[in-house]
């Protein structure tokens, strides 16, 4: 017996250490010069999965992502850490997706893999920070859905509890499957890569047995609701944050120049 | 097609999300403005779900809700994603709005997007600004639709995202950001009642528990904010953050550093991942600047910066910059102040 469990995964450029040179004069983003990493939070969809996988014998990993060829990385990645499978879904006509168009095409490669019990995703990928494709994917699957879980916290061969966080506080929620979950980064600790699973898969490429490409005619999808196509949201304009430095005033740190600031507040109203 | 603008008021066990109230104020700027561009005359109508709501409908009105669809049903008392998207689906498909607007909280990012889905309409996440505009392309032009402005690449651009084609037109928006209105409690509305179509079937989330408390603080609203980061050093080193607050009338608020380290809760971080504040002065002691907490401060009116390295980057959004210790600089403003007031 065992579940049958589908990480979907994505590799985006890590937005959280810019550099200098990461944004380009126009406002764009210089994805060049930005490394390409495993979204934090999907790391944590994994280590969901290898957990199940652990407790429930029999159970299966299969890891999705959506991407061009370099993409394979966040693939082999997974491979390193326990999945048992992997797809690349990947084709020119898939460019320029939005959430929709997304999810969409992942609903399409998740029933190509047939029988299925858990969804697992992020919870926010860090390059639009949307959090949109978990529940978007949930909807196309026609399944339900728990965002923002920090815990599973039981599971059993038909159902899940699972600890999910909201503001001020936290829900303990119960669904049978199939589901979809989106993890946040409050779970159990990602495990590293296991050496001897690099060996193995440390040559393999995009395209080798071990990581198969599929195209938009291979999981069935409709190429009218596919990339920039199947998208109704549009970007009209990026500006990069421009930081107003202008109006600085350097006050010295003396009483008098305490007491001045102090003064011209209370005179002005913002304080007292 | 009525073409009006809604927004997804959302309750909590009878309270209403400030957030919900935020767009309603803004839903009201973006029909004025809408009307005067197009001579036609949109409304703001809200939809709220729960088990007994009506109740709390006469608040959305004077805020300025036109029209509030109310659904009750007992198994819509908590927040679940499939009951409430089916019957959210089904109102907007009889009633066509041209734009619907959800606070960006759990409840409204995990709907959002699963009305986005089933419809087949653009989503627009964690909006911090919303305009009326044209959008042009490919020869055409598209007259007085919605620009969805937000941050993205954690926060390194600011996007304009528009969904041209399609209505409804669908935002998140992050709580505090939207100015709220003064309720008016003279403001007459309509109350609509529609049934529940919900089904047992559709109750696949089964709530165990839900602990839920009041934020310790309302960051949102304060006028004047001490914030403390990194460079306060220790928790008792807060104590000096928190007494100054006390003594010029400000509400204390933290970096995520400093909350990860401990010195103080994490209702009071403010920033990407916290809370947006707008305070008419910001004093920020031993922040560093770094994008995801500026995202949350930097439309505070006027902003003090304290901080020992004069290159710190908070210096660049700052109006008055003090370079010193934290325990050096905040007792003497302290002093400062005393003497003044
Ligand atoms: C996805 C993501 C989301 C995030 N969300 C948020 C968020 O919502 N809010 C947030 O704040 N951060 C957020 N962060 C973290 C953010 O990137 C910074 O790490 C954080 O804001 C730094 O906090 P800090 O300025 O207090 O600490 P530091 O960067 O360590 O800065 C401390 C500052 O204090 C100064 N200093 C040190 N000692 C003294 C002294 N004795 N006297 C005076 N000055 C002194 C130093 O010069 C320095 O400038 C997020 C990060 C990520 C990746
Ligand atoms: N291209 C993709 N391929 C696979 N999974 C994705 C992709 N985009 C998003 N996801 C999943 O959806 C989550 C939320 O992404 P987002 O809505 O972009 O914030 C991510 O954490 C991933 O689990």
């Amino acid at each position: 017996m065992g579940l049958n469990l589908v990480v979907l995964v994505k590799q985006v450029p890590d937005t959280q250490n810019i550099t200098g040179d990461a944004m380009k004069e126009d406002g764009t983003v210089n994805r060049g010069a930005l490394p390409a990493i495993f979204n934090p939070e999907d790391l944590y969809a994994l280590e969901a999965a290898l957990r199940i996988k652990e407790e429930i014998a029999g159970s299966k990993v299969h890891v999705i992502t959506m991407g061009p060829p370099a993409a394979e990385q966040v693939l082999k990645e997974s491979l390193y850490r326990g999945a048992d499978t992997v797809a690349l879904i990947t084709d020119r006509k898939f460019a320029g997706a939005d959430t929709l168009a997304t999810s969409y095409a992942l609903k399409c490669a998740i029933e190509k893999i047939g029988k299925y019990d858990i969804v697992i995703c992020g919870r926010q990928a860090i390059d639009g920070d949307t959090a949109q494709v978990g529940p978007q994917t949930a909807e196309k699957l026609g399944i339900n859905q728990i965002t923002c879980v920090e815990n599973i916290e039981q599971i059993d061969e038909a159902s899940l509890i699972a600890r999910r966080s909201i503001e001020g506080g936290f829900e303990i929620v119960k669904s049978k499957y199939p589901v979809l979950v989106t993890m946040t980064d409050e779970g159990h600790t990602p495990r590293t890569s296991s050496a001897i699973k690099v060996m193995t898969y440390k040559n393999a490429k995009a395209g080798d047995p071990e990581i198969p490409m599929w195209s938009i005619d291979y999981i069935g999808a409709d190429v009218e609701a596919c990339g920039l196509k199947g998208s109704p949201t549009k970007v009209k304009k990026i500006e990069s944050v421009v930081l107003k430095a202008e109006e600085l005033q350097m006050i010295e740190n003396t009483d008098e120049g305490l007491n001045n600031l102090m003064h011209a507040l209370i005179s002005d109203h913002t304080l007292g | 097609m009525s073409n009006n603008i809604w927004v997804f008021v959302q309750q909590d066990e009878g309270k209403l999300a400030d957030v919900s109230l935020q767009l309603i104020s803004k839903a009201t700027d973006l029909a004025k403005d809408y009307n005067s561009k197009t001579g036609s005359s949109v409304v703001v109508e809200a939809v709220l779900l729960g088990e007994k709501v009506k109740d709390l409908a006469s608040t959305v009105i004077q805020y300025g809700a036109e029209k509030v669809f109310c659904v009750e049903d007992a198994r819509l008392k908590f927040y679940t994603p499939v009951p409430y998207a089916k019957v959210m689906v089904d109102i907007i498909k009889k009633e066509e709005p041209q734009i619907i607007l959800y606070g960006a909280t759990t409840t409204g990012r995990d709907l959002g997007p699963r009305v986005a889905s089933s419809l087949k309409v653009g989503l627009t996440a964690d909006c911090t600004d919303l305009q009326i505009g044209d959008y042009e392309s490919k020869g055409e032009t598209y007259e007085n639709i919605l620009y969805q402005i937000r941050p993205a690449f954690g926060g390194n651009i600011v996007a304009t995202i528009v969904a041209p084609e399609k209505k409804p037109q669908m935002a998140t928006v992050r709580e505090g950001v939207m100015k709220l209105n003064d309720p008016d409690s003279s403001r007459k509305g309509e109350i609509v009642e529609i049934a529940s179509i919900v089904d047992d079937m559709d109750c696949l989330t089964e709530i165990i528990e839900r602990v839920q408390q009041e934020k310790s603080v309302n960051l949102t609203a304060s006028p004047i904010i001490v914030a403390g980061g990194m460079g306060v050093g220790t928790k008792e080193g807060f104590d000096i953050i928190a007494d100054f607050a006390k003594t010029i009338g400000a509400d204390v608020a933290a970096s995520r550093a400093a909350v990860d380290a401990g010195f103080i809760h994490k209702d009071h971080q403010v920033g990407q991942t916290g809370v947006t504040v707008r305070p008419k002065l910001y004093i920020a002691c031993g922040i560093s600047g770094a994008i995801q907490h500026r995202a949350g401060m930097d439309e505070s009116a006027k902003i003090i910066a304290v901080n020992n390295d004069p290159d710190a980057p908070i210096f660049q959004i700052a109006h008055y910059g003090i370079v010193g210790e934290i325990s050096d600089v905040i007792p003497k403003l302290k002093k400062a102040f005393t003497a003044k007031a």
